[in-house]
């Protein structure tokens, strides 16, 4: 059983058919790549599978699962997380404070021991804070962990977004665009710790992308999207030699 | 560890507090004026405060904080009124304090759970909205007195106790800071920052408005009943709009998110209205210059530079120190 | 016999209170359709047109024509200066400071009135003096035949304009994608003002209708109108602006019905119920378009 399952997903928005009959199927533990040109529904993809939006047809599984209808919050504790194309941090917080809001489900105390600052409030926080720290040391983000999550440079930004979103243990890492506005040592930085995640966390990962060399660099499968249809799906080096791909991107 | 230092500091500041106003009281070194404006100092840092969770770390704009005060305020004369010749005094005022807060906080969860899904400034409104309406209904009730209000109050907050109103005090300062530096206010601080991003990392968005939504008018409602036992008499006009701007003000002048900033105002506009009885007229306009002018400096470039240049500091100050 | 005309006067009347609802909220709806804020003081400009008609021909005894005119500009200029003093520094700030600032505002103008008029109540003789007209056994004041004819004309008037004219379609442009107008060449900060201007001018028209309606100005007379209109405005579809005649109109006939039959005092509180009901149901109003949030 894959670890997500999408069937003939589809939404409109008003007259315009955004996504039509998608179809994905995921497995555990690999790198795929979801692309297309701009404006192709990517995007509104992931806002289907995270439950921003809710889809007019299809069915999204998740561990055979159905969790169409589930609130974002919901799934997030289902287990999918993800970024977002422009950066959504918790500006007004700090780094680490602002990976301790993803921990919120997993290292709990009630609303009492909150509110009085006794018992489990003190040894549950140690907890969140060595936990959040080494999540932050994974992504060279430790020294930062005082830092408004504002004031980072943009780069260390979207690392923050990543680190955050690894620290609600998904099963399913969503990426929008991660390599967005990096130049290409950042971008191989960045393909560098998409690797090492994968090790360390165990993460499936479902990620968007324009930049074809991290693309084919690491994506062990691609989907592509056009005017909200699937074009094509299979390895990298078939897809993007594909001709169909290549007028979508390229034009005639 | 920089919180023990904090909280060493708060403590001792409290503790000075206190007995500098016990000893003034104590001595008779207060005149009637200033010893008339202790439990007010009192009730609207209490309010301040209380709202400063709801503006400040909610991030929304509550326009009938003193709504929710009159519902508490009521709620607690009437079971203190009734209870008077049958329990303690104390256990009185507690259940009555208890009987406000919890009145205030059902009103909170009414109100709260159909409008905080909404969009800030729907919510603006129907709070204010709300504010009146209770203030209408409070006005045609029997049970309080309608129009003619409510009288006959035990006198239980009054200066003469101010023990008890000033643990209740800081009752409502540490609920609201412990409640902050926890992993629910957390939660409600990115609520605030970034609702979508709150959702996506599993925070249930509208759960945690309305949490801070109800805590902030259980507090309120005990702030009411303060007010309530210290004034002796209750009237539905004391509750106007008036008063829910005047409290944001204090919120807003305090610096939004900063609970300490909301106390020092709180004092600052409950004290100086009374030294300054001629400006009166001009209070409530000088209020409405106030946040114009706090709203256009927040956003202003003055204010990005020194921001800036105050993080620059600190970072250098963190790499220093690394 | 009797029900039913008492029902068609309440009607009536509904019809009047809200018409001049309608006036206010298409001074909110375009507002909000261009500028993306709520203007909080917005209500507040009708009480400024209320003791403006006052000043100009009671106190500088005016010709009243000349008062009304005097009226629509001073409360157009107030509008504008408003906008470019308050609003326009804070277009790219967070809402709730732009809340705040508008509130602010408000309570701004509530207070100055309060200060250069005091807070007693100051009677004012309707300026309109047209004979009431008797259909039946239904008495139609002549103030209730002035709004009606007056509120007509300035909806037909606005809707003409927004949709025949360049300035009218600039506002549209702006309203549908402000990036996009100032691309095509749309002086959008003009756009802007020309919105506060005409949109405190109906509020003027709608004081002068109000005040020679109740015949008692208070510095506090625009707060609960404009908050009405507001709901109005909700109810018709916040940025449409034949949402806001219909949104008003509706809430005026049921606030008029509920004032007669059910009570006074619960109908402010129908007012905001509705406006709740419109939010958890249909959050775009009767005739707003469906608005799917950018992730």
């Amino acid at each position: 059983m894959a670890l997500l399952e999408v069937k003939n997903l589809g939404i409109s928005f008003g007259g315009l058919r955004a996504v039509d009959d998608l179809n994905m199927s995921i497995e555990e533990g690999s790198l795929v790549g979801l692309i297309g040109p701009n404006g192709a529904g990517k995007t509104t993809a992931f806002n289907l599978l995270t439950g921003v939006y809710l889809p007019n047809d299809g069915m999204i599984l998740l561990e055979g699962k159905s969790i169409v209808g589930k609130k974002p919050a919901e799934i997030c504790q289902a287990g999918i997380a993800r970024t977002f194309q422009n950066i959504r941090l918790f500006s007004k917080m700090s780094v680490l404070d602002n990976v301790k809001v993803a921990l919120h489900n997993h290292v709990k105390y009630n609303l009492a021991f909150s509110i009085l600052h006794v018992g489990s409030y003190f040894k549950q926080e140690r907890r969140m804070n060595e936990q959040a720290a080494e999540i932050l040391k994974v992504f060279e983000l430790d020294e930062y962990a005082d830092t408004l999550a504002s004031n980072l440079p943009y780069g260390k930004q979207r690392k923050l977004e990543i680190a955050r979103a690894l620290a609600t243990e998904p099963k399913l890492l969503l990426l929008d665009e991660p390599a967005a506005g990096m130049n290409p040592n950042e971008t191989v930085e960045l393909m560098e710790t998409i690797e090492l995640i994968r090790k360390k966390f165990g993460v499936t990962i479902l990620l968007i992308e324009h930049d074809m060399k991290l693309v084919s660099g690491i994506c062990e499968y691609l989907y592509v999207l056009n005017f909200g249809t699937e074009l094509a799906n299979g390895a990298p080096k078939e897809v993007l030699n594909d001709p169909k791909v290549l007028t979508a991107y390229l034009g005639e | 560890m920089a919180n023990k230092k904090k909280l060493i500091i708060n403590g001792i500041i409290a503790a000075v507090v206190y007995a500098a106003v016990m000893i003034l009281l104590g001595q008779g070194l207060l005149s009637r004026q200033l010893m008339s404006i202790i439990v007010p100092i009192c009730v609207y840092t209490m309010l301040a405060v209380s709202l400063c969770l709801v503006v400040g770390f909610l991030g929304e704009l509550s326009l009938g904080h003193a709504g929710f005060m009159s519902v508490g305020a009521y709620a607690g004369a009437l079971f203190l009124i009734h209870t008077q010749d049958v329990l303690p005094s104390i256990v009185s005022l507690i259940g009555g304090l208890l009987a406000g807060g919890c009145c205030a906080a059902i009103m909170g969860v009414i109100i709260g759970v159909p409008v905080l899904r909404l969009k800030g400034d729907y919510l603006a409104i129907v709070t204010l909205g709300f504010g009146e309406i209770i203030k209408s209904v409070i006005n045609s009730m029997t049970i309080t007195g309608g129009a003619k209000g409510l009288s006959k109050i035990p006198l239980l907050t009054t200066y003469r106790s101010f023990t008890v109103v000033f643990v209740l005090v800081l009752i409502v300062i540490i609920v609201v800071a412990n409640l902050v530096n926890s992993r629910h206010g957390r939660a409600v601080m990115a609520v605030r920052d970034n609702y979508i991003a709150a959702e996506a990392v599993g925070i249930p968005v509208s759960r945690f408005k309305t949490m801070a939504f109800v805590i902030a008018a259980f507090l309120a409602g005990m702030a009411g009943v303060v007010y309530a036992g210290n004034i002796g008499i209750l009237k539905p006009v004391q509750f106007d709009y008036n008063m829910s701007i005047e409290i944001l003000v204090m919120v807003v002048l305090g610096g939004m998110g900063n609970i300490r900033g909301a106390i020092i105002a709180a004092v600052i506009l409950t004290a100086l209205p009374e030294v300054l009885r001629e400006t009166a007229d001009y209070r409530m306009l000088l209020y409405a210059i106030v946040l114009i002018v706090l709203m256009l400096f927040n956003n202003s470039g003055i204010k990005r530079r020194i921001m800036e240049k105050r993080n620059m500091n600190k970072s250098e100050k963190a790499k220093k120190e690394a | 016999m009797s029900l039913f005309s008492g029902i068609l006067e309440q009607l009536i009347n509904g019809l009047r209170t809200g018409s001049i609802y309608a006036l206010i909220a298409l001074g909110y709806t375009m507002v909000y359709g261009i500028a993306k804020m709520i203007n909080f003081a917005h209500g507040d400009i009708i009480m400024v047109g209320a003791y403006s008609l006052y000043v100009t021909t009671v106190q500088l005894k005016l010709h009243p024509v000349i008062g009304i005119l005097l009226t629509i500009a001073v409360c157009a200029i107030l509008g504008i200066t408003i906008e470019k003093v308050a609003y326009k520094p804070l277009r790219k700030a967070p809402p709730l400071s732009v809340l705040i600032t508008a509130i602010g505002m408000s309570y701004l103008l509530q207070n100055l009135a309060l200060l250069i008029f005091k807070a007693t109540p100051i009677p004012f003789g309707s300026i309109i003096k047209v004979p009431s007209v008797k259909i039946g056994s239904i008495n139609i004041s002549g103030i209730t035949i002035v709004t009606l004819i007056v509120t007509t004309i300035s909806m037909v008037a606005l809707t003409f304009f927004i949709n025949k004219t360049k300035i009218g379609r600039a506002m549209r442009a702006v309203s549908e994608d402000r990036g996009a107008a100032e691309l095509m060449g749309i002086n959008v900060n003009r756009t802007i003002t020309q919105t506060f201007a005409i949109g405190s001018a109906l509020a003027a028209v709608a004081g002068i209708l109000f005040i020679s309606q109740y015949e008692t100005l208070l510095p506090t007379l625009g707060a609960l109108p404009g908050i009405k209109a507001f709901v109005a405005a909700v109810l018709g579809g916040i940025g449409s602006i034949p949402g806001a005649m219909l949104g008003g109109i509706i809430l005026g006939i049921i606030e008029s019905l509920s004032k007669a039959y059910i009570s006074t005092q619960l109908a402010d509180a129908i007012v905001f119920g509705v406006l709740v009901i419109v939010l958890l149901v249909k959050p775009s109003g009767l005739l707003g378009k469906k608005k799917t949030e950018k992730v």
